[in-house]
């Protein structure tokens, strides 16, 4: 109980009439906190485009980048809970690793007879990955130890495990290939390939690679699909709301948004299809993504993550379980810690012991550039998302263009701070 | 012969659109202890802050004279510069520290920043040994009870060369021994000569040290008792002497049967177990009643409330919980609310709002499954409810999406409302509900309680402010140090009668 305090100052009416136009202003800024940030990666990629020469939306180049960086963003989905939950996951790099070393040794070195099957393997490592999660949760949620020092354990015990499993320096591999179609694998064309061009064929009759223009046919029907149901989802959310008489965004934004966006996924869709296709995990990351941003915008226990994280008690004296629901919450960074391990491992062809080395940090910086807060209780699927893609864009641009590892993490981190100063900027302002 | 050593002259104190002080008048004459008293609210504190410099000059109107000179303190530095040493109900001592470090924190013996702990220490042992306490300097603050740490922060005033001493509350926290002990303590520095102001609405403690008593309503000073003068009567019909008028909406009670029935509460302090916090509460409430729990502040009532909703307080809790009779288990907040069963907490800010989030979203959270479907939120039906509550309580702001931490108070209570009666709870406890919000969102407080006693609901109202509880209950039950010391009904009931409960609860207990 606080002492008696004096009659606290009366915000009277005037402040709330004061907000009223706010509203519309504030509505226009949260979108453009999160448009200003795919506006950023688009910049960003636009940038690197023009430095490396056309190097980066080179079809090729453009699976690689997904292929490379799919890992982060899949452990960023996780950890943008754990974030916005009021927490912080530092094992996840120390789990992937741990978890491609037991993939490795479960089908490549143990004689595990038919449970070597990598499918077998794979849900054993995502089983295992949950039990993680679940073990450091369960101090943090019902022995309320930080977070911070629970995982710091995690990221040492589990680097370490990792470590003795492929017996010290040496790496165990190779993989399977029907493992390594993980990563590096596309979907197959259902359909049948179109060319448009056919490919140049030389002197010799042999036709020259990368000529010509071939498009595989499945990509294409599925890009269609994701973009149609894209615009007649919003539409019909659109409708309803106008139908229950609440305001929308105004008609014409809604259009150029849905117009914009369609466009370049389309875009987007067609490099794939001319290359070899849509990625696998590229479908994985876009399934998981589609998931997390439901379960966020839609579901109670979404609601319920968000209410915690921005103020524990009140969740707490609203009947939610605050101590189950952080339960859930680092079991959910197990398992995607746990496949992002093994996308890794499917990606290298082989566990060696730094896998996901100081990924971690990756994680969490996609995270905050994201928009969420280290205080909990504020930050979006999308911006994590965004986020990652933004660092992934960096790094492949930077390699691209021949710039320095060393400096590379320089301009990361100052990309990181920028982020963050101009959030707490904007928040200061608004 | 007596010398003046401190004149307040006509304090006026206004915070935006409150008067909290108006022309207060104090004066305290050199080595008396002289005593304030007044209700929750009627201003002790904020003169306290005046006085001290936590609002600084300027900012208030008067005139401060201490010891012959006027003075214009900027902040604490300047007051405690020249004497005037505050110590507040809330300790402010590190826990983590010693007592010797705590004593002097910021005010080392030290050169160039190398602080000469022997110094320290010989000095601390020297105060510790003046407020007559026995620990060793190195103790840690965490380590010694509350009384003890009273005294530490006697001591430290002590290190800061006082010439009045002001004690804000300071035997809320503390078991009868230890208050005897603070209240001897200050006899004895008054035999050495000292001043002190005894802020404290324990009026048999006022009563056994106090020279003069000050009496303090609704920010004005209502008189200055002499020492002949002071009685227990007579300082409670000063305290409580103003009139009800028309504040509270006009109510025809509808009273049914025995809603809640709380028998044998008992519950222990979470942290020092073998503090009773609450003592065998029983208590009950009626179909369309709404019961007054009326108390000082500490009296357990909060303590009592949460505990009662999930056990989100204390340990050791035992007692029985009838809800119509049948025995009812609350074990959880989710089993609480599942039962119908709701609070609605005094603090709004850190049990009652996520306040970076909107109102849409603060006003569902509690009853969920109420707008979801197999945990898929439907948006639109959220929506049609939260526009829903905030045109049914009346909350200002330019749409649901506004966040609820840039509301004003009255508007953040109503929102902390709305979510609970969402919930659709049968039992509703409202947890001091006016706090801190101004007067024409109280009466649309208190016209949502009436509204929901005549839907039948049983309403079980905490609040400090007594004429709150004489203008909308039924019945009033008196808490005092974890026990309910009376039960009145409203009608019987005066502002004279609650705190003669208290008082004489308290009385039994020095006894």
């Amino acid at each position: 109980m606080s002492t008696e305090s004096a009659p606290a100052p009366q915000s009277g009416t005037a402040e709330d009439v004061k907000q009223g136009p706010r509203i519309a202003v504030s509505a226009l800024t949260t979108n453009l906190r999160e448009y200003g940030l795919i506006i950023a990666l688009i910049v960003i990629m636009l940038f690197f485009q023009y430095t490396t020469s056309g190097t980066l939306f080179k079809p090729v180049n453009l699976s690689n980048l997904v292929q490379q960086n799919s890992f982060i963003i899949v452990m960023a989905l996780g950890m943008l809970l754990v974030i916005v939950a009021g927490y912080i996951d530092l094992s996840v790099g120390s789990v992937a690793g741990f978890i491609g070393a037991l993939a490795a040794m479960m089908m490549v070195i143990w004689p595990l007879g038919i449970f070597s099957n990598p499918l077998v393997v794979s849900i054993v490592c995502l089983i295992v990955g949950a039990l993680i999660g679940a073990a450091q949760g369960y101090w943090i949620a019902y022995h309320r130890i930080p977070s911070f020092i629970v995982t710091l354990a995690g990221m040492l015990i589990f680097r370490g495990i990792c470590q003795a499993l492929l017996g010290g320096g040496s790496s165990v591999g190779p993989l399977p290939d029907s493992f390594k179609a993980l990563s590096s694998g596309f979907i197959p064309d259902v359909i049948g390939p179109l060319t448009l061009i056919p490919p140049t064929v030389n002197a010799a009759g042999k036709t020259i690679v990368g000529s010509g223009l071939t498009l595989h046919m499945t990509t294409i029907v599925l890009g269609l699909i994701a973009v149609l149901a894209y615009a007649y989802f919003g539409f019909r959310t659109r409708r309803k709301r106008e139908a229950h008489g609440y305001e929308a965004e105004p008609f014409p934004l809604f259009v150029v948004k849905t117009l914009v966006g369609s466009a370049l996924a389309l875009f987007l869709v067609f490099q794939f299809a001319s290359y070899r296709g849509l990625p696998v995990v590229l479908l994985v990351m876009g399934v998981l993504i589609s998931l997390f941003v439901f379960v966020t915008k839609r579901m109670t226990i979404g609601r319920r993550i968000y209410a915690m994280g921005g103020n524990a008690k009140a969740a707490q004296l609203s009947g939610i379980n605050t101590e189950r629901l952080t339960l859930l919450v680092f079991i959910n960074m197990g398992v995607l810690s746990a496949l992002g391990g093994l996308i890794i491992a499917a990606r290298l062809g082989q566990a060696v012991p730094a896998a996901g080395l100081g990924s971690e940090l990756d994680v969490i910086a996609a995270v905050f550039i994201g928009g969420a807060s280290a205080m909990g209780g504020v930050g979006q699927v999308i911006g994590a998302v965004v986020g990652g893609f933004i660092m992934g864009v960096m790094n492949n641009g930077m390699s691209i263009m021949g710039v320095n590892v060393d400096w590379q993490q320089v301009v990361k981190g100052l990309v990181l701070l920028g982020a963050v100063i101009f959030d707490v900027y904007n928040k200061n302002k608004a | 012969m007596t010398s003046t050593i401190l004149e307040m002259r006509d304090i006026t104190k206004t915070f935006p659109g409150v008067k909290a002080l108006s022309n207060v008048n104090l004066s305290v004459e050199e080595g008396e202890i002289h005593a304030i008293v007044g209700e929750n609210g009627a201003g002790k504190s904020t003169l306290m802050k005046v006085l001290s410099g936590v609002y600084p000059s300027g900012t208030y109107e008067g005139q401060i004279v201490f010891r012959g000179q006027e003075c214009h303190f900027k902040g604490i530095h300047d007051s405690e510069h020249i004497g005037i040493v505050i110590i507040h109900q809330e300790l402010a001592l590190v826990p983590m520290l010693s007592i010797a470090e705590n004593i002097f924190l910021g005010n080392e013996h030290a050169t160039y920043g190398v602080i000469d702990w022997n110094a320290n220490e010989k000095r601390t042992k020297g105060l510790l040994d003046k407020v007559g306490l026995k620990e060793d300097p190195k103790t840690l603050i965490t380590n010694i009870g509350v009384g003890k740490q009273q005294l530490v922060e006697i001591a430290k005033a002590l290190s800061k060369e006082v010439k009045l001493l002001i004690l804000d509350e300071p035997t809320a926290s503390l078991s009868e021994k230890d208050s005897q002990a603070l209240l001897d303590l200050l006899l004895e520095f008054k035999r050495q000569g000292m001043t002190s102001i005894l802020i404290s609405h324990k009026l048999n403690e006022v009563n056994r040290v106090a020279d003069k008593v000050t009496v303090i309503r609704d920010g004005r000073t209502i008189e200055t008792l002499p020492r002949k003068d002071i009685s227990e009567d007579r300082i409670i019909t000063s305290m409580v002497g103003r009139s009800l008028d028309d504040r509270y909406p006009p109510r025809e009670p509808q009273i049914g049967e025995v809603i809640l029935e709380v028998k044998d509460w008992s519950v222990y302090h979470p942290i020092h177990a073998e503090r009773q916090v609450i003592k065998n509460v029983s208590l009950n409430v009626r179909k369309g009643e709404v019961v007054g729990i009326a108390g000082l502040m500490g009296a357990g009532r909060t303590e009592f409330a949460m505990s009662l909703f999930g056990r989100s307080y204390g340990r050791h809790i035992t007692g029985e919980v009838l809800l119509r009779g049948k025995p009812l288990d609350l074990s959880s907040v989710s089993k609480a609310v599942e039962n119908r069963i709701a609070y609605v907490t005094e603090d709004r800010k850190t049990y009652g709002l996520n306040l970076i989030d909107h109102i849409k979203h603060n006003v569902t959270l509690a009853n969920l499954s109420g707008v979801s479907s197999r945990g898929v939120i439907d948006d639109m039906r959220e929506m049609s409810v939260a526009n829903d509550y905030r045109k049914k309580t009346n909350i200002r702001a330019s749409s649901v999406y506004q966040l609820t931490g840039n509301l004003s108070g009255g508007n953040q209570q109503k929102v902390v409302l709305s979510k609970w009666l969402f919930a659709d709870p049968e039992v509703l406890i409202l947890d001091e509900p006016t706090r801190g919000i101004d007067v024409g969102a109280k009466y649309e407080i208190y016209t949502i309680i009436a509204r929901l006693a005549a839907e039948g609901k049983a309403i079980i109202v905490i609040s400090s402010e007594m004429p709150e509880l004489l203008g909308i209950t039924d019945r009033i039950y008196v808490m005092n140090e974890g026990r309910i010391v009376g039960e009145m009904a409203a009608s019987d009931a005066s502002q004279e009668k609650i705190m003669r409960a208290i008082v004489r609860g308290e009385g039994k207990k020095a006894s």
